[in-house]
């Protein structure tokens, strides 16, 4: 990890209440580092989708597990990791959910939403032995018009702390 | 992070559900499952979901709506969609449900256009 990069990890129940939580949480980041409306939309989204894969997916709704989420903010982007302890898995066995026959399944659309919505998106076998979702999105570009106070080089009290 | 609040009304055969809030995972999903499930044992088979004040819904509710739409269709009615906000209107197009549901931007168009 460079030695800028700012870290922030959680361990969460695997309990529907964790989706939330993890959402709120990197909105609040994401808010304090000056994403847009928009972006902390499809941020907050991300999160959810993943912390919902790994509750029902990865770890199947077994509450002796754990989820664990992790952001790092780099010097150009909001980096976000979820963890389960499942299996693991492969983003080539999951389904397309746009094609024809799956376009009335009721699940399957989680992994399609985080690809859309963040820069980068990739699954990987977690330390915590199941998958490990890596997803990213670039910090916005310095515009002159920002007045909302909540830029990322403001110094926001919200932003999370330097690891040691 | 509100909840999702819905109520019913009947216009004839039809019945629309206003509905507000968040359908997502652990808040509105469940319930707009009971809705549509108490609708159907009732016998009310035209349905029309209102979502101008639903700002936000997650896979989970994607799921709840594709699988209504299915319920209802499979007793033989009909379910549509009113009054999408962006959020919701973009959520569908990018994963094509748009081309699924029959949607309108109107309440009188959506009641009328029941066979």
């Amino acid at each position: 990890m460079a030695p800028d990069t700012k870290h922030l990890e959680v361990t969460l129940d695997t309990h529907v209440e964790s989706v939330n939580l993890a959402e709120e949480m990197c909105l609040r980041v994401a808010e304090a580092v000056g994403f847009n409306e928009d972006e902390c939309y499809r941020i907050g989204m991300s999160v959810r989708e993943g912390v919902i894969n790994a509750f029902h997916y990865g770890n199947q709704e077994k509450p002796e597990k754990k989820i664990h989420l992790a952001i790092e903010l780099t010097q150009d982007k909001m980096v976000i990791h979820v963890m389960d302890e499942g299996k693991g898995f492969q983003l080539t066995d999951v389904p397309d959910p746009l094609a024809e026959e799956n376009l009335l399944s009721t699940s399957g659309r989680g992994i399609f939403l985080m690809r859309a919505f963040m820069d980068e998106f990739n699954v990987v076998p977690g330390r915590t032995g199941g998958a490990e979702i890596i997803m990213s999105k670039r910090f916005p570009l310095p515009g002159p018009a920002s007045t909302n106070g909540n830029n990322r080089n403001s110094g926001s009290d919200a932003a999370p702390h330097q690891e040691a | 992070m509100p909840a999702l609040f819905l109520t019913s009304r009947d216009d004839g055969p039809i019945t629309l559900v206003d509905l507000s809030g968040r359908i997502a995972l652990g808040e509105g999903s469940a319930l707009l499952r009971k809705t549509i499930r108490d609708l159907l044992e009732g016998g009310r088979l035209k349905i029309v979901l209102n979502l101008g004040d639903v700002n936000y819904i997650d896979s989970s509710g994607i799921g709840e709506l594709v699988s209504g739409f299915t319920a209802v269709r499979n007793r033989g009615g009909e379910l549509k969609l009113l009054n999408l906000t962006r959020k919701v209107h973009d959520l569908l197009q990018i994963t094509k449900l748009f081309t699924v549901f029959d949607v309108y931007s109107d309440e009188h168009t959506a009641v009328h256009s029941f066979k």
